[in-house]
């Protein structure tokens, strides 16, 4: 939703000018050693992605019990030693259900940002590359695209696609294609000024070899960092689209709508609402903390 | 003609070309892609009583989706020239009409929530400047990307969970009186706040190193007055620029926010209209978020000149 915070633009021209001399291994772990012991919040944050990507990819190792299974005595009790999050009107362990709710949301999010790198990619490469009318006509294209509202984009998409965790990321995918084709503009117009373009060029090599192998390869390090950073706000995004009803159908334990079927219960039950929205501010404030990171810090901090 | 009508008339033509071109993508990603809102209408129908297949030919050509794609998109865009975007699937209501219904009460949360933006996102910036306390400028520096970090309907519910179910203070839900209107102004204010906090502390601090700052540091002009009066001034204009995509933000933020509080507007409308596949209504919606971006943003370009002499000068060159 805040597609626009501001970010200040990497000092250095970019990770692939980081190191000119080549660092030993020992050297460049000395390094991560020294930077990492200075921003305890970082290794916070990159110790919590991690254990979210496991709740992703195998639930089971977190959260062993079945997400869907409840106990109907147990039910509508508050955070204890027994459950950590509380448990919800129908007895099952909302913890289990926020990790197992980790792989739906998650998949979704790397969906989106996976369109939106692609498509979004691709535009950029070819309005830098080509230039001329095709440049012109694709940017004023990615105008357009900016000028809808990412949510109203994303409503519109789901409207014409139907319901569904996949629509869900599609539709979040597409919206945020944009940003995606500016930067990646941005730095195909810069790396084509380079003399190892022109060095490629004299040597006669054939355009889509030099795109693939010499273009693609050097835009990729400010590209990795924005889809780092729109990995957060796809969070987002799938997350209040999950909340308005419009994913994966109700049993299923996605953390927009963990938090939808809580509202219910709110007046008696908090902890239905607030840990898994607790889960999603921690998710996104750690990968916006990284992507922060890799933009431009690492590098400066010499 | 003047450089300066010039100017004006191809900064028109340019909004223009993006509003024809955000209802084509519209017309694009809502007509082109699969998907029958008549059979959808049809199979959520009002009675249960599944509809023939002569009715739902009836009920296409009643809405022009028999013809072909490339007469109703000449159609659509001739009416959308003259302001007219069909009926509402739905009920038949004119779409006009029906977003200029459900406008009034997202405009008022939507300018209270600019308020709040304002103000807080302001103070924070201004404080986070001017203290020489480190901690202090870490933490309020901080406090944008946390309030970016959370969801905004979990902020909505947070909120009616402390304030309205735990300390009793404000209603929960609903849009009666100006009490109704304070947990939804905070929830949709608070990522536009972040923005302007951002926005505002950058150039504020690179406005405190401009030389006007020392020459009236070296004449004695207090700290206070040199942070209001010197660098405030100056740094509000660069802030101005993003007010373009805060209003297309808080009209995203409605959809969500007035789900949460329960409240009528354009933010249900829209939920609504998607929820039953109502295509002619949400194209609508979209158009109108669009050129409300458009009209923004040339509003921001015409007045930037008038507040920033420079400008005027540098297009006038």
């Amino acid at each position: 939703m805040t597609e626009l915070l501001v970010r200040e633009p990497a000092a250095v021209p970019g990770p692939g000018a980081v190191a000119p001399v080549a660092a030993t291994r020992r050297e460049r772990l000395a390094r991560l050693w020294r930077f990492l012991r200075r921003r305890p919040g970082l290794i916070v944050s990159v110790v919590f992605v991690a254990l979210v990507l496991l709740a992703a990819f195998a639930p089971g190792a977190l959260a062993p019990a079945d997400p869907n299974l409840g106990v109907p005595a147990d039910r509508l009790q508050a955070p204890g030693l027994a459950h950590v999050f509380g448990t919800d009107y129908l007895g099952r362990d909302v913890y289990t259900r926020v990790v197992h709710g980790a792989a739906l949301s998650l998949q979704a999010t790397v969906i989106a940002v996976a369109v939106a790198l692609v498509v979004g990619g691709l535009i950029g490469l070819l309005a830098g590359f080509v230039r001329g009318w095709v440049d012109e006509g694709l940017m004023r294209f990615v105008d357009v695209l900016l000028a809808i509202p990412a949510v109203l984009m994303s409503l519109a998409l789901i409207t014409a696609l139907g319901y569904g965790t996949a629509n869900v990321a599609i539709a979040v995918g597409v919206a945020s294609v944009a940003s995606f084709a500016r930067v990646m503009r941005s730095e195909t117009l810069r790396i084509r000024q380079s003399v190892y373009v022109e060095a490629a060029r004299s040597v006669g090599t054939r355009w889509h070899v030099t795109l693939l192998r010499h273009v693609l390869p050097n835009a990729a390090g400010p590209v990795v960092v924005l889809a780092v950073l729109e990995f957060g706000l796809a969070i987002l995004a799938v997350s209040s689209l999950s909340f308005l009803g419009y994913g994966a159908p109700p049993p299923a334990p996605e953390w927009g709508s963990l938090i939808a079927e809580g509202r219910n219960y709110m007046a008696t039950a908090w902890w239905l609402c607030a840990m898994p929205g607790a889960a999603i501010a921690a998710t996104v404030l750690s990968v916006n903390r990284i992507s922060r990171a890799l933009d431009g810090e690492w590098a400066r901090a010499r | 003609m003047s450089p300066m009508a010039r100017y004006l008339l191809r900064r028109a033509g340019m909004a223009v070309g993006v509003l024809w071109a955000a209802f084509t993508v519209s017309f694009v990603v809502l007509y082109l892609l699969p998907g029958d809102p008549v059979a959808t209408m049809a199979s959520g129908g009002l009675d249960g009583e599944p509809l023939t297949p002569e009715q739902l030919d009836a009920l296409r050509a009643r809405y022009g989706l028999d013809q072909p794609l490339i007469v109703q998109y000449g159609h659509r865009l001739w009416g959308a020239l003259h302001g007219d975007f069909g009926a509402s699937i739905q009920n038949g209501q004119d779409v006009r009409g029906a977003i200029m219904e459900a406008l009034p009460p997202t405009i008022q949360i939507s300018l209270a929530g600019l308020a709040f933006a304002i103000v807080v996102g302001g103070t924070v910036a201004l404080v986070a400047t001017y203290t020489r306390a480190h901690w202090l400028r870490q933490v309020l520096m901080g406090l944008p990307s946390l309030a970016v970090s959370m969801p905004v309907f979990w902020v909505g519910l947070m909120l009616v969970q402390v304030f309205s179910f735990g300390l009793g203070l404000l209603p929960s839900v609903g849009a009666n009186g100006p009490q109704a209107l304070i947990l939804p102004a905070i929830t949709l204010g608070l990522p536009t706040g972040a923005l302007v906090a951002q926005v505002l502390a950058k150039s504020l601090s690179q406005a405190l190193d401009e030389p006007y700052v020392a020459t009236a540091r070296a004449k004695g002009v207090g700290r206070v007055d040199i942070h209001l009066r010197h660098a405030l001034r100056n740094a509000a204009l660069p802030a101005l620029t993003v007010l373009g995509y805060v209003v297309g933000n808080l009209l995203a933020g409605a959809v969500v926010v007035e789900t949460v509080f329960t409240r009528p507007g354009l933010g249900r409308l829209t939920v609504s209209a998607v929820g039953v596949q109502d295509i002619p209504l949400v194209q609508g919606i979209v158009v109108f978020a669009a050129a409300v971006f458009v009209v923004v943003n040339l509003l921001v370009d015409l007045v930037y000149p008038l507040l920033d002499p420079r400008i005027a000068t540098g297009a006038a060159a």
